[in-house]
């Protein structure tokens, strides 16, 4: 077995983001890392809409980001630290839209080490050095500086270690242009390693830092080191130094010394200044529980700072220095608003606060007002005794804000994020869809929510409209060359042509010279001022004074097809004939003397718009019933000869020619495409060479079942293809890359673009006899999201296999289930204390719910209706139960009857695992399977974390022990079990009696039940440990499985083995066979194995496109959704794997990261191929392209057309 | 790195030690070699973005408090060292 990975939809979660002029420009932009991939985003300004600029592989892990600027320069840089054991400094380059790596400076082995640095960046205010840092020891120093052609340029580094120092979070302190200053928050523990009664580890500090860096003596020195807070866990940076010109301090210089529960200001022989981090005024708040910051960020304005911190549960508090010169007099801080917890904050000077969401959705939000003037209350150091370090050791008293709606910030753009994806089912649900749908669980405590992802474009409808009869076709003209907007639209009708004029209404006029009496072929704006109007009997070119030229057609003849662009006219007559007109300097229509007889019936045709600065372009394409496709020349010296010719497959129903750019193809100038679609629904995309007329690298596609219509229509200033059939796909360019998409909209029978004043870069089309006006917002989207909210965490969910809904559960681990809250509240009452209902009123998805201590679950069972888009039922859990597990099955001992059992659990703790007990929850579907009756529950020793319908019967892990249990009447009568597993069963495949064990820890076990003689017997094993996340079976003997560090690898048993066991009736052989390595007899082998890069939390053998292949599908819990492709054939997967070679050297990876080392990161890769990387061929410069298309024996056209082959027949994306 | 051992290796492995963190030698104590693992296994959890995420999931806490915690924990992730014996 041999498999292609590819990415369908690359991970939405941001682990970190960072601001700065990337591009140069005056416009800040946003680059966040996904982890594993590095987007640039654009803020629009005037909108507040967000727009991706480009989005790249690194083919690594990013762990840090830093912007930074050199002194005196108006560009910031990208520093990347990240698995690679080595600093990069990246350039965005905004001529060519991508990432330029300047520097690439090795230091340590690859791998997210303990002491090789790369966790921690921190830079100098003025950007004369940088400090990269490892979560223990290390530290390194790199200065930074520009040569004399303006150059960046990096030292070597300077070492900063110090040996057993646990590094919790370094910043770089602005000084000025003093000597630069980084500070480090460090413990040391090789006190407490050596003292056996725990109080060295009782009295070890946490010791704040600084380390500067000399720049005369070009070393680094320890400057000085004070303990602070024992639950210091982050640093921001306090603006500092003199502005050369007025010798007045910019601040006060320093670090916020974030702790839990405190914020401490401090900088070298200065006074302390601390406040306490503000709590919730919330009733069920727990006092006990400490507060942290999790993310900050400091802005700087003309003569002011201020911070922004967020603590854990969301809350943002400004917090902001009084400083006389660099004497700090008040440290203040106060409530700002609530937003989602971020993992980085980032704030643009335009007024936008940018919130990378740790999971689910980011927002952008505009600032309203600073907070300045409002009644919250405000707490200073100087309310304290010493500023609030008078005893620092004990914490302040508590200080009190009332959590509430957002004032300081509205909300401007929301980004969508899968993350985290917990689990999913691709099904096909959806009335008239011909591809299955993936369904999501998605998202985090009260934001999640479950997607339905569909493959398109989604599609802003703003006008939809019934018309009279049924028209044919629609088209939108200008009046003049230069019109902003268009000013006509005209519908065709079987017998007539309705001319509606666009203003403030839509309505119909009569006197723009069109003939209304016959129905239209084609309409065109002409030359500089002038209509024209192709009918079945002649075209009417209009005039700008009303004036018509009417050219009529021989008797007896009709027009069958015409095609137009700004100065030619073609149109293909009833007798095969092609008659073309051209448009003379003076706005005259003039025929061209000869008529061209084609021989065959002319179905359709085409020309290109005419380029820029030129009289005509040189190409007819002319689709024929003889099932050719013709390039006609229109040059003047060879006018109407037949150039090239290219067969079909099926009579053509439409041709389109337009001039797209492509950078596969090539990257400065856009390609001519003919685009042919043909009866059957295929749609052909050759190239038309520019110079000699021939048409090359044909790439074929199936689009519906309908003849396919193609429109030219125009997508954000760029030029499309509309090609409808039973689905409507839109052909465009996208970060100059061809991008081929279905619409999700109501099929439509034609289209054209349309353009007016309220919707610029709007489209039109009619379905039936409704006519639709939409835009496509975001291009470059594949997959459409549409979301039911959930209430809690989302664990695993099922379809059933009669009914059309979803069985899901969901569950949060400290949080108090609803019955609790209840009781708590009820308790606090009758306590006698005073019940604030407004704070327990406060919207749940927003402000989150009260943090609960360990061991405390909020649960449910919640039924969904997926094609509604709607949750029909919710069965929470009470006692402190959370359920863990589901399966649908159907019990023979009840004639079949489906079941719903769910595996659940009292009182439970993660580590060590433990409960109260554990329950299987028999329910009894009622309603159609609307509702849920509980029948039973029935105790188990540990927490059920899989079960599984097995031969009518039940199969459990509970902990270690797999079982099998029948229904009885009050109970599940327990059968059999196998209590041999290593640490706990995750996950459950069954075919035939072969029961396919997932283990927490020790991988895929298989095992059999002998029902003659009532054993559950382990047969085969791996022999490698695992930490499975997701298994499922392939075939009998196969099974793709990932495990929770990021591979996903595939498993087989030995044939032989299998049907040795199979033919052993009573199991006694496996019984009695010896343990291989202790463990089963038989071991399975390791087919292929990969690294994904993100965590696979369920994987699925499925076919995407109809009647295709299967494919397995997974998704990944930053928002990932790949497939891996098994190839057919021999031939593909030595093509495709030296192509991987190839590009393995050309295309070095962004952060320095050796790509086969990346996907062998724990194991080596085997029998996958990376088509993520293989699909970066089409951004590599043509001279690359054409080197390794060469080492291939192939053309570049042909090593595209193969990846775009291997996507398309696998995914249909 | 071997070749450098095999000649050279009483005078040098001292400062190799010192300078790589973690590495065993023949006189590692249980305590130790465990307390390394789990340190190298807290600052791997800490360094890979998913595997945060996914505590963070299954524990119902930020990820800014799972990276928190776990650092914490890597100053004494397996109690006090055992009581070495006088004799």
């Amino acid at each position: 077995m041999h498999l292609y990975n590819l990415t369908l939809q690359p991970p939405t979660a941001v682990t970190q983001a960072i601001v700065g002029n990337f591009s140069g420009a005056r416009q800040q932009e946003i680059i966040v890392s996904h982890g594993t991939r590095l987007e640039l985003l654009r803020p629009d300004v005037q909108t507040g809409k967000l727009s991706t600029v480009i989005a790249t592989d690194v083919f690594g892990s990013i762990r840090s980001l830093a912007a930074f600027r050199l002194t005196g320069s108006t560009k910031d840089y990208a520093i990347v630290g990240s698995d690679s054991g080595r600093i990069i400094i990246l350039d965005y380059d905004p001529k060519t839209s991508s990432f330029v790596k300047l520097h690439q400076e090795t230091f340590g082995k690859s791998g997210a080490r303990r002491i090789v640095p790369g966790q921690y960046l921190a830079t100098d205010p003025k950007g004369r050095s940088v400090m990269i840092s490892a979560m223990e020891k290390a530290k390194l120093v790199y200065i930074l500086n520009r040569d004399a052609a303006a150059n960046l340029t990096i030292s070597s580094p300077l070492e900063a270690h110090k040996n057993s120092a646990i590094i919790h979070h370094i910043v770089g302190l602005d000084v000025g242009f003093e000597n630069p200053l980084y500070a480090a928050l460090e413990v040391d523990y090789s006190e407490s390693d050596q003292d056996p009664t725990g109080e060295a580890f009782n009295n070890a500090e946490k010791m704040l830092t600084y380390y500067e860096l000399d720049l005369g003596l070009n070393h680094v020195v320890r400057k000085w080191s004070e303990p602070t807070d024992p639950r210091a866990n982050l640093l921001v940076q306090v603006p500092g130094g003199q502005v050369a010109s007025s010798d007045r301090f910019d601040g006060p210089s320093g670090v916020l010394v974030c702790c839990e529960d405190h914020i401490i200001y401090r900088h070298m022989d200065r006074p302390q200044h601390r406040v306490p981090i503000p709590r919730r005024q919330h009733p069920l708040e727990d006092p006990e529980r400490g507060i942290i910051i999790v993310a900050a960020v400091m802005h700087k304005m003309k003569g002011a700072f201020f911070f922004l911190l967020q603590s854990e549960d969301g809350d943002l508090y400004k917090v902001t220095i009084e400083h006389e010169e660099d004497e700090v007099r008040a440290l203040k801080i106060k409530y700002f608003d609530t937003v989602p917890v971020a993992s980085s904050l980032c704030i643009l000077k335009s007024g936008f606060l940018f919130v990378a969401s740790e999971f689910g959705n980011h927002y952008l939000y505009q600032f309203q007002k600073l907070g300045d003037d409002d009644n919250e209350p405000e707490f200073s150091s100087t309310s304290y005794p010493s500023f609030g370090m008078a005893n620092s050791s004990s914490p302040l008293p508590h200080a009190h804000f009332r959590p509430r709606g957002l004032d300081n910030l509205a909300l401007a753009d929301e980004v969508e994020s899968l993350d985290p994806i917990l689990d999913s089912k691709v099904m096909n649900l959806l009335p008239n869809s011909d591809t299955p749908q993936i369904f999501t669980a998605c998202g985090r405590g009260a934001r999640s929510s479950f997607r339905m992802l569909r493959h398109g474009l989604d599609v802003e409808e703003s006008v939809s409209s019934e018309l009279p009869g049924i028209p044919n076709a629609v088209w939108t003209t200008k009046r003049r060359e230069d019109d902003p907007f268009d000013s006509y639209i005209i519908l065709s009708f079987v017998n007539g042509t309705l001319v509606l004029s666009i203003g403030e209404t839509i309505e119909e006029v009569q006197d723009t010279g069109f003939l209304s009496s016959a129905p239209t072929l084609a309409v065109q704006q002409i030359g500089a001022d002038a209509l024209l109007q192709v009918h079945p009997h002649g075209i009417r070119h209009v005039l700008a004074d009303h004036r018509v030229n009417e050219w009529r057609v021989p008797q007896g003849k009709t027009i069958v097809t015409a095609t137009t662009n700004k100065r030619q006219v073609v149109v293909a007559l009833s007798s095969a004939e092609l008659v073309y007109f051209e448009l003379d300097l003076d706005g005259q229509l003039n025929e061209y003397q000869d008529r061209k007889a084609m021989g065959s019936t002319v179905l359709a045709l085409s020309v290109a718009e005419v380029p820029e600065g030129r009289q005509r372009t040189p190409y007819l394409a002319v689709g024929c019933e003889d099932q050719t496709v013709r390039i006609i020349s229109l040059d003047p010296e060879s006018t109407l000869e037949i150039i090239s010719l290219q067969a079909l497959t099926a009579p053509p129903s439409a041709i389109c020619i337009a001039d797209m750019l492509d950078a596969s193809i090539n990257k400065t100038q856009p390609t001519m495409f003919v685009n042919i679609g043909l009866q059957n629904g295929v749609l052909l995309r050759t190239v038309l060479d520019p110079i000699n007329g021939q048409l090359t690298d044909t790439r074929t596609r199936f689009l519906g079942t309908r003849p396919i219509r193609l429109v030219r229509v125009t997508i954000q200033k760029n030029p499309a293809i509309l090609a409808l059939s039973s689905r409507s796909w839109l052909n465009y360019t996208h970060q100059n890359l061809m991008h081929f998409t279905p619409l999700i909209f109501e099929n439509l029978d034609y289209a054209w673009s349309f353009s007016a004043e309220l919707s610029p870069e709007g489209l039109i089309g009619i379905a039936g006899s409704v006519l639709r006006i939409f835009q496509v917002p975001k291009l470059g989207m594949k997959l459409k999201q549409d979301a039911i909210p959930l209430s809690y965490t989302p664990r695993k969910f099922i379809s059933h296999p009669t009914n059309r809904y979803f069985y899901l559960i969901e569950g949060d681990h400290r949080v108090a289930g609803e019955p609790a809250v209840a009781k708590r509240l009820q308790e606090l009452r009758q306590a006698g204390k005073m019940i604030d209902d407004e704070m327990l009123e406060l919207p749940v998805e927003v402000f989150g719910r009260p943090k609960a201590p360990a061991g405390t679950w909020a649960s449910a069972i919640r039924i969904i209706d997926p094609v509604e888009a709607k949750t029909v039922a919710v069965i929470p859990l009470d006692n402190n139960e959370a359920a863990f597990s589901l399966a649908v099955v159907p019990f023979s001992a009840r004639d079949g009857d489906l079941h719903l059992v769910v595996g659940t659990a009292a009182d439970t703790f993660l580590s060590p695992r433990s409960c109260s007990s554990g329950y299987l929850r028999t329910y009894k579907f009622t309603d159609d399977g609307a509702g849920l009756e509980l029948l039973h529950k029935t105790e188990t020793d540990d927490v059920p974390l899989a079960v599984m319908g097995f031969q009518g019967r039940l199969v459990a892990g509970v902990g270690k022990a797999l079982r099998i249990y029948d229904i009885g009447k009050k109970k599940l009568l327990r059968k059999v079990e196998n209590k041999t597993f290593s640490t706990a069963i995750v996950s459950l495949n069954t075919q035939g009696s072969r029961i396919i064990v997932g283990d927490m820890q020790e991988s895929i076990h298989f095992a059999v039940y002998k029902a003659p003689e009532n054993r559950l017997l382990i047969f085969a094993d791996d022999t490698s440990p695992r930490w499975i996340a997701a298994a499922t079976m392939v075939d009998y003997n196969t099974i793709v499985a990932s495990d929770r560090f990021g591979n996903v690898f595939v498993n087989r048993l030995d044939s032989k083995v299998s049907d040795q066991v199979d033919d052993d009736p009573t199991g006694a052989g496996i019984l009695h066979e010896k343990g291989q390595l202790m463990g089963a007899p038989h071991k399975t082998q390791m087919l292929c194995h990969f690294h994904v890069g993100d965590l696979v939390t369920s994987i699925h053998k499925v076919s995407l496109v109809a009647g295709g292949r299967e494919v397995l599908l997974y998704t990944g819990l930053h928002g990932t959704v790949g497939i891996l492709v098994p190839f057919v054939s021999k031939e593909d997967v030595d093509f495709i794997s030296t192509l991987e070679q190839h590009m393995r050297t050309e295309q070095g990876s962004l952060v320095g990261r050796d790509h086969l080392s990346w996907r062998g990161y724990y194991t080596p890769v085997k029998a996958v191929v990376d088509g993520d990387l293989c699909e970066t061929y089409a951004r590599l410069p043509g001279s690359k392209q054409s080197a390794i298309a060469g080492e291939l024996d192939r053309t570049v056209g042909e090593v595209l057309k193969k990846l775009e082959q291997l996507r398309v027949t696998a995914s249909g994306f | 790195m071997s070749s450098e051992l095999r000649y050279t290796a009483n005078t040098q492995l001292e400062h190799l030690h010192a300078r790589y963190t973690g590495t065993g030698h023949a006189d590692l104590t249980k305590y130790d070699w465990l307390t390394h693992q789990h340190r190298d296994t807290l600052s791997s959890i800490v360094g890979h973005p998913t595997l945060t995420s996914y505590l963070a999931i299954a524990d119902g806490e930020s990820i800014g408090r799972v990276k928190f915690e776990m650092t914490e924990r890597m100053l004494q992730p397996c109690g006090p060292p055992p009581r070495k014996d006088e004799d």
